[in-house]
């Protein structure tokens, strides 16, 4: 089962849950330190992996919902029905245990702290996790539309309202709710469309770099409306997940 | 024949972001941020942008052009198979010295 | 030195009846190596077609015509998953085959969609295959192969080709779309053919 790592490529390295946090019923971010990590860029993701006892493995890719920081980052994990990896992260994963990590992987789906462009940042459901690194990363005009059912299956709900409220550089964060509204909310449970979207949008003639992440129904819909009110395709980037796997 | 994928049941497809953790065992460079050009219909796009169908004995990615075959990878015991015969130009960016 | 971690246990991986390296499961995952194709009933075409390019072909309804079996069999597919007791039916190759005159000693299986894989002839004789149209009573959805695919139940189940579109004879071996990209030429659970040096 274990492999020697090819020379130049990337290798396994062991991490230690130094805490975990609820962030709904079914999701948890898991804080893990790592001997060594210099840190990601924005909106990257890890391979996670897990090692029975009997030397069976399995791992899964999660994105990391932490800003960039060395020897420690955060990965937030929705747990997939009869997934293999994720209910073991979101139910019985505790402080102390050890699992190992490759990455930060993926060099296109990212913010760099280099591009001054204004970002906007379009999450459906668990979808919001690498947005969330940019969020909190942000040093630039940043807005975040995050599409999720209900206020109970929103991610981060708190961490937003602070970083919507405070942070060197202040992100608009718009909520839409597909099936349950907040009581009180203005509008019913409504499904994203061009209306909101040109609302939080900037102006067509702004060049804006959209990153536009969830299930891969979600992320069709939302490409080809950015598209429809005026977005150059070349300035939309997406990462589509599908519905099981984890 | 053309094919669609819009069932609501359909085999679902990730962009080729997932294909990141997979190559970089294998590259010393990150590959997803190449341009692949695909055989099928010629156009030119990063491999991020490819779908990939996951859900498979290998990792298939594929033009969302056209949905020809643009890179199959295949772990095995003690091997890795690219298969780029669906591409006819990978173009991977380089730092400039 | 291995990492170890606390309380993962992984799949079921224990039964006795289960090839090597196989865990049982009671769903029916859905793999694909791509987008599902849409073959309406009425253009949908079966094809035999022989070395010297004689092509035997069957309408949906010539087909499903035709005198059916209703096999229950275990399937096994190469992530490693099996699934015990599964129920078709569908028309036995022997039946498909019974008035082709060949030479063949080997077959591709052609999808619609672009899909293929090889398979030698002896192992869809005998009743060890069928060109399967429902699952479990219903319809076969087009997700697992529907109109119509092969079943071939003792190689892995990446052999028994979704939405068949044709059977190539041939008297050559033609290695298909796994077969030529890791995975093994013959694909047999009970040996564990999975990659190309198994």
């Amino acid at each position: 089962m274990a492999r020697a790592a090819v020379p130049g490529g990337l290798t396994w390295q062991p991490a230690t849950v130094a805490a975990t946090r609820a962030e709904t019923a079914t999701a948890r971010t898991l804080v893990l330190d790592v001997d060594g990590w210099t840190g990601h860029v924005p909106g990257q993701h890890v391979d996670v992996r897990l090692t029975a006892p009997d030397g069976y493995m399995a791992h899964r890719s999660y994105s990391i919902s932490s800003a960039p920081g060395p020897d420690r980052l955060e990965v937030t994990v929705q747990a997939v029905i009869d997934g293999e990896v994720s209910p073991h992260l979101v139910e019985v994963a505790e402080p102390g245990d050890h699992l190992e990590i490759r990455g930060p992987l993926g060099g296109w789906f990212v913010r760099r702290p280099s591009d001054p462009r204004p970002a906007l940042l379009i999450g459906g459901g668990s979808g919001v996790v690498p947005l969330m690194s940019m969020v909190r990363a942000a040093t630039n005009p940043t807005r975040l539309l995050y599409s999720t059912r209900s206020p109970s299956d929103a991610l981060f709900t708190a961490d937003l309202a602070t970083a919507q409220a405070t942070g060197n550089t202040p992100v608009a964060v718009t909520h839409v709710y597909t099936r349950v509204a907040p009581h009180g909310w203005p509008a019913p449970p409504r499904r994203l469309d061009a209306d909101i979207l040109a609302r939080v949008a900037w102006p067509r003639d702004a060049d804006v770099v959209a990153f536009v992440c969830g299930p891969t129904g979600f992320v069709e819909t939302v490409a080809d409306l950015l598209v429809e009110i005026g977005h150059n395709p070349a300035n939309i980037r997406t990462e589509r997940f599908g519905p099981t796997g984890g | 024949m053309p094919t669609t994928n819009v069932g609501a049941d359909d085999p679902p497809w990730v962009d080729g972001n997932a294909l990141a953790g997979p190559l970089g065992e294998i590259m010393g460079t990150d590959l997803t941020v190449a341009e692949l050009t695909c055989a099928g219909c010629r156009m030119t796009r990063p491999l991020a942008a490819m779908r990939v169908f996951d859900r498979a004995p290998g990792l298939v990615a594929r033009c969302p052009g056209c949905e020809d075959v643009v890179m199959r990878l295949v772990r095995t015991a003690d091997r890795a198979l690219v298969d780029l015969r669906g591409s006819l130009v990978v173009s991977i960016p380089v730092p400039i010295t | 030195m291995a990492v170890i971690t606390r309380g993962f246990g992984g799949r079921r991986r224990d039964d006795a009846d289960l090839p090597p390296g196989q865990y049982r499961t009671d769903d029916f995952p859905v793999l694909s190596a791509g987008p599902t194709p849409r073959i309406g009933l009425d253009e949908w075409e079966l094809a035999v077609v022989t070395e010297t390019g004689e092509r035997s072909t069957w309408s949906w309804a010539e087909f499903t015509a035709l005198p059916a079996d209703e096999p229950t069999v275990d399937i096994h597919c190469v992530t490693r998953w099996s699934k015990f007791g599964t129920s078709w039916r569908g028309v036995s190759v022997d039946t498909l085959l019974a008035d082709v005159d060949t030479a063949a000693e080997y077959v591709v299986a052609h999808s619609y969609g672009g899909y293929t894989t090889n398979i030698p002839l002896e192992g869809l004789l005998d009743g060890q295959a069928w060109v399967a149209y429902e699952f479990d009573g219903a319809p076969l959805a087009p997700v697992h192969g529907g109109p119509a695919r092969l079943l071939v139940p003792h190689l892995y189940f990446w052999k028994s080709a979704k939405w068949l579109r044709a059977l190539e004879l041939r008297l050559d071996d033609e290695p298909g779309f796994w077969e030529t990209a890791g995975y093994h030429n013959d694909g047999d659970p009970w040996r564990e053919q999975r990659y190309l040096e198994d």
